[in-house]
């Protein structure tokens, strides 16, 4: 095998699904020591191609060489007899086995009729500190981090002899510390002879660590450059098929009076526990008020409070005037509170209803939807085609489960859904969360254009770019407590996570 | 009516599959216990479509069933577990056996309508009892409503005992002429056969059962909490109203099972020592017609013809009638495991795909 040959490399892969070509003809080569990035928004068909890779799905047209020889992938354990792994995003790992049992599961070493643990939990070790992994082989899963877990996944695909090994979002469950280690042990990976193959949408990391770039839209190859030849914007636009900026476009906002009114507000949560403690807040029309807060503050109690999926303990709701505390979640709703929940397949879609059910989940009792208590599915059908078409959600039909569409598209239902019942108050908790650089501006831009049509909007979120972006004002939450309002042209970073730790800081007024 | 078969016609096939190896296991069971299954099977099916007579009995057989597999099913889409049916069933029975028994002076047209309505209101209060304390005090339905099955049958035989009972019997007097819901002009068309107009109702309860679930705003609610409680309360139902509503009408198909098996089968109550299991093999049924109405209609046609057929199989090929209860354990069990049956017709399937790609 001369260095010229590619250790992975794929020609023509088409797969199919009812009514979607999730790879249209792929092409693609991985080199010896080196990290090929693969971009593409939710949806692109990234996953579909991996797990071709994987053997867990057959392509339907197309072939896969494997170090220049024609392999067929039919099931994992194949996969993984050519030396490639996978290091999913959602971990499989059993929690109360120890880090050697976990890697040994469904191969395991034994000595007579015992297991022998004893020589696998040395071989760890020794991968481990080869790679500067650093596991500890004896722990349990449950007691250690996600990170370390995710390195225990890494490690697993080593002891079986993974010279390929395939990261599929490997950062969107990690700290920002923890993202800087893996970042330091895949070099050290490819540095030691290993191939890496990282799907992602986050630009930054693929600067950071890849050599060469493949985007894919819609189940297509855009273009395969060298990393070092590339820049932010020029990836990001080849990902959309679009100009992206990564500054928010707005006007100056233009706010009118108070249209929500919390005052002296007080939560328990499940446990009985206090956690909003005489919480004030004012939303003006045709303004974003941004609450900014380290997770664990109140803000989930706070939402709930005002949704009416959480019972208010004292203190005042006021929608335009109207007291709202502790009424029920549809008084609410048709009072003019419109709510992106935090977590859209808990509270914000029915998975198993099909698109036009789920679009119609609020307000499938009221007419045209509705009538003498019949469904009207025409009427209902007409609706999710309306929203699906002006929204640009991404789905084979309005017939189609919500479950089978990516998350991207999810929200995008979820978010046509919530506009159009052209609330006075629109509540978007975490609203682009795992979602990738254009379905983020798109999330941005509706929440904008709903404030310039004098709406009043409240976003709570955890990350902060997208709190001082978006924010018209900004408010820290802490303890259960508004600790301060800053404006966003006014503020940065530093000062915000000051205030978010619970400290007051000048510049920061203390609100009432 | 296309809408209506491509409900089903995904399960479908995989129901037909498990039915056929269902036989098949039965077939090798009987071949190890030294029987002829080809005999067997033949005996069975000219028992149930051999005369008139024994065919009514089949229909007769089937009735229940269908009701106590629409209670199953109905729950089950609610995101419920009725394992009640039993006790919902007893309930029915013993409700139309009181108003058959001592309601006097009131014409057919009244009496027996108002026997069947209690049957099937009783059944529903007993079930939403159940939902009640699932939806007010976070009670599990199971160990409700299984509990709920014995007090059912100690009561019911309690009141058979103290206000219904025939002197020197261990069973209630009969039913007054004008509460019985037989069919005397088709019965005597099929030599005597216990026909009943239970077996209509059973039968346009199906349509009922999908109108309301997949057609109406509360069927709407129903599946939405059955599917995603969190998201049927984040979109402003009442999750604890719509548990007890659907527990209350999954009771009602038993409640009425229970009523036409009294008023127009038996006539009478007897004292039970144990429990029937007609509410149970409802179960049965509604996992065989994959919780939707017009599969259970086929669950029960498949269960009930197994069940009567097996006393055809003992006279003709000397298998023990018990045999039946391993075909249809294999059955359900096929279709509980439906990875094993997905794997058998996987080839066939892809192959036809293949041919709609091209």
């Amino acid at each position: 095998m001369n260095s010229a040959t590619p250790v992975v490399e794929l020609k023509g892969i088409t797969k199919r699904f009812p009514g979607v070509v999730a790879n249209d003809s792929i092409s693609f080569k991985l080199f010896k020591g080196e990290i090929h990035a693969l971009l593409g928004e939710n949806g692109a068909g990234k996953s579909t191609l991996m797990n071709i890779v994987f053997g867990l799905y057959q392509p339907d047209e197309g072939s896969i060489e494997i170090n220049g020889e024609p392999v067929i992938i039919d099931n994992p354990n194949k996969a993984i007899d050519l030396g490639i792994g996978m290091v999913h995003q959602h971990f499989k790992l059993v929690e109360p086995f120890t880090v050697t049992e976990n890697i040994i599961l469904g191969m395991e070493p034994k000595k007579g009729s015992n297991l022998d643990t004893k020589t696998a939990a040395a071989r760890i070790q020794e991968l481990s500190e080869q790679y500067g992994l650093r596991v500890d082989p004896y722990a349990k899963i449950h007691d250690i981090s996600v990170g370390m877990q995710q390195r225990v996944e890494i490690l697993k695909t080593l002891y079986r002899g993974a010279d390929i090994l395939i990261f599929d979002e490997p950062t969107a469950v990690l700290t920002p510390q923890e993202i800087t280690e893996l970042m330091e042990i895949m070099r050290r990976l490819v540095a030691e002879g290993k191939s890496i193959i990282l799907i992602t949408h986050k630009l930054k990391e693929i600067m950071h660590i890849s050599n060469t770039v493949t985007i894919i839209r819609r189940g297509k190859v855009i273009d395969t450059v060298k990393t070092s030849e590339a820049s932010p914007s020029i990836l990001a636009e080849k990902m959309v098929g679009r100009n992206v900026t990564f500054k928010v476009d707005k006007r100056a906002a233009a706010p009118g009076g108070n249209v929500l009114e919390v005052r002296d507000l007080f939560v328990k949560n499940k446990e009985g526990a206090t956690v909003l403690n005489g919480l004030n807040l004012n939303v003006r029309a045709g303004e974003i008020l941004g609450i900014a807060g380290v997770d664990g503050n109140g803000q989930t109690q706070l939402i709930e409070a005002l949704t009416g999926l959480s019972k208010v303990e004292s203190g005042s709701i006021r929608l335009n005037g109207k007291e709202l505390a502790n009424a029920t979640p549809r008084q609410i709703s048709e009072s003019g509170i419109a709510h992106i929940p935090e977590d859209r397949h808990k509270h914000g879609l029915v998975l198993d209803f099909s698109m036009s059910e789920n679009m119609v989940l609020e307000t499938y009792y009221k007419e045209p939807y509705s009538k003498r208590g019949f469904l009207d599915y025409n009427a209902i059908k007409k609706q999710a085609q309306r929203l699906i078409q002006a929204f640009d959600v991404r789905t084979p039909s309005a017939e189609t489960k919500a479950r089978s569409l990516s998350g991207g598209n999810q929200q995008k239902a979820i978010i046509a859904r919530e506009i159009d019942k052209n609330p006075d108050v629109l509540i978007a908790a975490q609203p682009t969360r795992g979602l990738d650089v254009g379905a983020i501006e798109f999330v941005q831009t509706q929440l904008i254009a709903q404030r310039d049509q004098g709406k009043a909007v409240l976003l709570i979120s955890f990350e902060l770019d997208e709190i001082i972006n978006v924010s018209d004002r900004i408010a820290v939450i802490y303890e259960g407590q508004i600790v301060g309002e800053v404006l966003p042209e006014q503020t940065n970073d530093q000062e915000l996570g000051l205030m978010m730790a619970g400290s007051t800081v000048a510049g920061g007024v203390r609100h009432e | 009516m296309s809408k209506i078969l491509k409900l089903f016609s995904g399960s479908g096939a995989i129901s037909i599959i498990a039915i056929v190896l269902g036989l098949i296991v039965g077939a090798v069971v009987m071949l190890i216990g030294g029987y002829e299954p080809l005999l067997a099977y033949k005996s069975l099916f000219s028992q149930v479509f051999g005369n008139t007579y024994d065919f009514g009995e089949t229909l007769r057989e089937i009735t229940p069933l269908i009701l106590t597999g629409f209670a199953f099913a109905f729950a089950a889409r609610a995101g419920l577990f009725n394992i009640g049916g039993e006790g919902q069933f007893i309930v029915g029975m013993t409700a139309a056996s009181v108003i058959g028994i001592k309601v006097h002076g009131l014409p057919i047209y009244i009496h027996a309508p108002l026997a069947v309505i209690a049957g099937g209101l009783f059944g529903g209060i007993w079930a939403a009892l159940v939902g009640y304390l699932k939806a007010k005090r976070g009670v599990n339905e199971v160990i409700t409503s299984i509990m709920l099955n014995w007090i059912a049958l100690y009561l019911a035989n309690f009141i058979v005992r103290h206000f219904l009972l025939m002197e020197g019997k261990q069973r209630s007097e009969d039913i007054l002429p004008t509460a019985s819901v037989s069919f005397p002009w088709l019965s005597d068309l099929m030599d005597s056969a216990r026909i009943h107009w239970g077996m209509l109702i059973a039968v346009l309860c199906s349509v009922f059962f999908y109108y309301f679930m997949w057609k109406t705003k509360q069927g709407f609610e129903l599946r939405a909490v059955g599917n995603n409680p969190n998201a049927a309360q984040y979109a402003g139902m009442n999750v604890g109203r719509n548990v007890v509503k659907a527990m209350f009408i999954s009771g009602i198909f038993a409640g009425l099972a229970g009523a036409f098996q009294i008023l127009g089968v038996f006539h009478y109550q007897s004292i039970m020592s144990g429990s029937p299991g007609t509410g149970f093999d409802g179960i049965a049924v509604g996992l065989i017609g994959m919780n939707n109405p017009f599969g259970i209609l086929l669950g029960a046609l498949l269960f009930g013809t197994l069940t009567y057929g097996s006393a055809g199989m003992s006279f003709g090929a000397g298998v023990p009638p018990e045999l039946i209860r391993i075909v249809i354990g294999s059955i359900i069990f096929f279709i509980a495991a439906q990875g094993i049956v997905r794997g058998i017709i996987k080839p066939f399937y892809f192959k036809r795909k293949k041919e709609k790609v091209l």
